[in-house]
């Protein structure tokens, strides 16, 4: 029998705030523990709760770019259960009126992991959502040998949460939402989405049925991945697990699984009988307020969304589909390209620079793109060096490297090891005369019909002026003098 | 004058011996603490006192700042920065507070003095400040008596010429109810004109700060300075705050007072009933012209307020769990047990009834009937006064039913309990203020005990409930009574 897997995400996502959900407390990872708290995130008697706007446009600002409906009224529930990490025993979150609803997310090719490019099964899928509702993260426990701490640092993060619609079919497709989502929320500059620093967290939700079989199967969570990776690899796991089990005519039931990382599986965390009851009601600390404002303050900061990007870079610059994917994934990189693309007589060769030799030497030097030691204009300045003749491609490369170690400019470069091109005529002809005579066999082999020897004497030229003749105007010269 | 006669004064007479350099305002603590070493081992009014702080802070009072030099007892459930802050609860043993709630802070911008912390009922959930779960608190009038609660403490502080004037917290007539028991001045503000911030919630949606003194004038000075914005509590009001001191002088001609018909019902002592209609007809006297109107879901008020409140209360309290300060149980088997024996153990009856009672009414399958519909009825209730006050510039009914009960008396029966805030607790679930100040007394077992007038104003409208307050004790003598206890040192 074939079965179909159906998945749904819970996506927890930091918000990039200076200060924390509901007091002025500044969000920092890695700090001291304890050291960025105040009496409203520890939970003393007394603190009340005061809203962040800034999150609060944030998250508009991210159901603006998912296309989302956004809520009239913007209200905060209580959310009830015991836990050390959660200093009020409550967590200040939104229950039935989510500041978005609706929206999608659709998947591009390049957000799918790199082995299963080649076989996506629908191509520019849309992941429809259910809501984004924002809430105050918690604090972090650490477990000693006979203790816990726990630090307060992280307590009262501003914390959005996506939950999809559960029609994510495959772990490559959580994988190429993820990279999607987390694509678009550093186009939005709302998180850093980073999943190791916990910016980024996710809960994922699968049932298994039989193809045939309509409604949903049972539904299982699985909680605690802390990579994209992590995620594909605990989902194929899951739904594996739970095939077998359906093979084997093993009844499923709803419960809660943890992922082991290192062990590669999936194990039970609580049954369904130890489900909460949050008891939510609407928190009478803070008053809600309309979005009105807020949609209007934000509605001028949605960027350029990847897809837009795409298109873009490819009428504009005229580079390829695939190049245009490449550059738009990486924002920094996007924003690199435009920059030294900007006055290039040819942006595709510009593309082509950042695309092979950049982005190898930036790897080779474990440097990524944020912090490239070549500026985006001085890459453009090379560029139109080989461009205009002025240099060869060949001289292009060695400068190239030049600048990359030192920083300094291509002109700079040039001007101080006397690298130009060689392109007057007259020089380049007496260089090939020299050569045709110093190689009397290779000129005979090649006006008998053998093309091979051209480019041996070709790269006779070259070496003979030190790599300077311009390779293209040697050729031509070559071939005419040899056919004369 | 002399040192022995400092206690006797209002906050008003105070303030001009400071800034006549008169008195100091180290003598005038020195004088109180004379006082409380007397008389607070009968009354228990203090939970805790700091007159080393107190001292430090009178050294450099300047006298004349509105409340410049002056005295102000805080109930123990208003953060103070380095001070207890019990709430007269067990599981609060050891806690201080780290900072100031934003009262405080407004106190002493004031010039005033904060010096001592004065018993409630546990986190303010009671009627008699029998339920502290720290010690008793005597009415000062009788002492066989309760001093009505929760602000129990500070009414009795006052009452008992222990406290120039002191701060309580009114969630269904806290307030109120206590002022009229002792005979003394209390005010509950409009919802929002007072920062709840620092004050450790009980009810959010009903908690207001506000005054217990020994006249209106007082009521309305200690109101100048702790009313206003604070953009720390989402939940208050920016608007401007008049000057309540100079606003209260006002005849009362043309001045229209509702009496609500569900107010004067069945169950109220005879003896409170015959005062309110004196106060009535003086009233009339005075030039206000007397209207009958209508609240018709009164009825639901206790109830709903029951269900908000400890809906509110099941979640604000479940912060104190052992894990970060106060009460932690010994030897926990797990996080459970920790969690069910830290709580078990540091709260008392009457706390733990309320917090089951607030996650009943929330469970899943229950919430519909019971929270949604006690919201749904606060509205109607809301829409009772917003008419009310079409006609009527403020309200008048008792404060409450009965004047000061024996200790003992209604605590078998928490419903009988619950019935004393019948005329306190709908102002707190509509959000407008009200006032108690004294207008006569009943006298049992030859002993006389007070009776409170209630005075109901729009929201904001404080100024207007003053004046009338303020014109009511300037035309009777009510005011200059004083508790048996603290006059037989008046008079030594
Ligand atoms: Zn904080």
């Amino acid at each position: 029998m074939k079965y179909v897997a159906a998945v749904g995400l819970e996506v927890h996502v930091q918000l990039k705030t200076r200060s924390k959900m509901f007091c002025a407390c500044p969000v920092e990872f890695g700090a001291e523990p304890n050291t960025h708290t105040c009496p409203v995130c520890l939970g003393l008697p007394g603190a009340l709760p005061v809203m962040n706007h800034e999150a609060l446009r944030m998250t508009v600002l991210t159901g603006l770019m998912l296309g989302c409906d956004i809520a009239p009224i913007c209200k905060f529930d209580r959310k009830n259960y015991f836990y050390p990490d959660m200093p009020k025993n409550y967590q200040i979150s939104q229950y039935d009126m989510p500041l978005c609803t609706n929206g999608s997310v659709s998947l591009h090719d390049l957000a799918y992991p790199k082995d299963a490019q080649k076989n996506i099964v629908t191509p520019d899928k849309e992941v429809h959502l259910v809501r984004i509702h924002l809430e105050e993260d918690v604090a972090k426990s650490f477990h000693f040998e006979n203790s816990t701490g726990i630090d307060f640092n992280r307590a009262g993060t501003p914390l959005m949460e996506i939950v999809t619609q559960p029609e994510i079919n495959s772990p490559e497709e959580a994988f190429a939402f993820l990279t999607s989502l987390k694509q678009i929320l550093i186009y939005g500059g709302v998180s850093d989405a980073e999943m190791e620093k916990g910016q980024l967290r996710c809960d994922c939700n699968i049932s298994v049925r039989p193809e045939k079989q309509a409604g949903l199967g049972v539904k299982i969570e699985i909680k605690n991945m802390n990579s994209i990776s992590g995620v594909r690899r605990a989902l194929a796991y899951e739904i594996q697990r739970q095939i077998s089990a359906l093979e084997t005519g093993e009844k499923l039931e709803q419960e809660t699984r943890g992922w082991d990382d290192a062990a590669g599986e999936t194990f039970l965390m609580r049954t369904k009988e130890f489900a909460h009851d949050y008891r939510y009601f609407p928190d009478p600390d803070l008053v809600p307020v309309t979005t009105e404002v807020l949609l209007a303050d934000v509605r001028s900061r949605v960027p350029e969304l990847p897809k837009a990007k795409r298109a873009r870079f490819v009428q504009q610059y005229q580079v390829s589909a695939y190049d245009a994917g490449v550059l738009a994934n990486d924002l920094v990189l996007a924003r690199y390209f435009e920059a030294a693309a900007k006055g290039a007589k040819k942006p595709k060769n510009v593309a082509n620079w950042i695309l092979n030799d950049l982005q190898n030497a930036l790897s080779g030097a474990g440097k990524t793109i944020s912090d490239c030691p070549i500026p985006p204009e001085a890459l453009d300045e090379l560029v139109n060096l080989i461009d205009s003749g002025k240099i060869s491609g060949k001289q292009g490369k060695e400068v190239f490297a030049e600048m990359f170690a030192t920083g300094k400019r291509a002109a700079a470069i040039v001007k101080e090891k006397g690298i130009k091109q060689l392109s007057d005529l007259s020089a380049i002809e007496a260089l090939c005369d020299e050569v045709i005579s110093a190689n009397p066999k290779a000129a005979a082999d090649f006006k008998a019909g053998n093309v091979a020897p051209l480019n041996f004497l070709k790269g006779q030229v070259m070496k003979l002026s030190k790599g300077k003749a311009n390779p293209q105007l040697a050729g031509e010269i070559l071939e005419r003098k040899l056919k004369s | 004058m002399t040192a022995k006669d400092l206690p006797a004064l209002g906050i008003a007479e105070l303030q001009s011996l400071l800034r006549q350099r008169e008195v100091s305002p180290r003598e005038l603590l020195e004088a109180l603490r004379d006082r409380i070493e007397i008389v607070d081992r009968e009354v228990g009014a203090y939970l805790s006192l700091d007159f080393e702080a107190a001292d430090k802070e009178a050294e450099k009072a300047n006298v004349d700042l509105p409340l410049g030099g002056v005295p102000i007892a805080i109930k123990d459930i208003i953060s103070v920065a380095g001070q207890p802050c019990t709430c007269a609860s067990k599981i609060l043993r050891g806690y201080r507070a780290p900072y100031n709630a934003t009262v405080i802070g407004k106190l002493r911008a004031a010039g005033a003095i904060p010096f001592g912390k004065t018993n409630l009922d546990e986190f303010a959930m009671g009627s008699s400040t029998e339920n502290s779960g720290i010690k008793l608190t005597r009415n000062p009038w009788e002492l066989s008596c309760v001093p009505g609660g929760s602000s129990g403490g500070s009414a009795a502080a006052v009452a008992s010429d222990t406290a120039f004037g002191a701060l309580g917290t009114d969630t269904g007539g806290s307030i109120r109810q206590p002022a009229a028991l002792t005979g003394i001045v209390g005010l509950k503000p409009t919802y929002g004109r007072v920062s709840r911030f620092g004050l450790v919630a009980f009810a959010s949606s009903l908690d207001q700060i506000g005054p217990l003194t020994k006249t209106v004038r007082d009521a309305a000075l200690i109101m100048n300075a702790i009313a206003g914005h604070d953009p720390q509590d989402s939940t208050s009001l920016d608007e401007p705050v008049p000057d309540y001191a100079v606003a209260l002088d006002h005849d009362l001609r043309g001045v229209k007072l509702g009496l609500p018909k569900e107010y004067m019902v069945e169950g109220i002592d005879p003896q409170v009933k015959t005062a309110i209609d004196a106060a009535v007809k003086h009233l009339n006297s005075l030039g206000a012209e007397i209207v009958d109107v209508s609240l018709p879901h009164t009825e639901y008020a206790t109830a709903v307020y029951y269900i908000l409140a400890t809906a509110e209360a099941s979640a604000n309290l479940a912060r104190f769990d052992g894990v970060r300060y106060g009460y932690r149980t010994e030897n926990p088997k797990d996080l459970l047990d920790h969690y069910g024996r830290t709580r078990e153990e540091g709260f008392g009856p009457e706390v733990k009834r309320r917090i089951i009672l607030g996650t009943y009414v929330l469970s899943s399958g229950y919430y519909d009937a019971y929270y949604l519909r006690a919201q749904k009825v606060r509205e109607l209730i809301r829409q009772d006064f917003s008419k009310v006050f079409e006609k009527a510039d403020a309200l008048i009914s008792p404060t409450s039913p009965v004047p000061a009960f024996k200790f003992g008396e209604r605590t078998a029966d928490p419903l009988q309990m619950y019935l004393t805030d019948i005329f306190t607790c709908s102002a707190n679930l509509a959000g407008i203020c009200g006032i108690s100040v004294q207008c006569g007394f009943a006298e049992i077992d030859e002993k006389r005990l007070p009776i409170g007038l209630q005075l109901l104003g729009k929201p904001l409208d404080e100024a207007r409930i003053l004046q009338i307050a303020h014109a009511f004790e300037q035309s009777t003598e009510w005011h200059k009574a004083c508790a048996p206890i603290a006059a037989t040192l008046r008079n030594a």
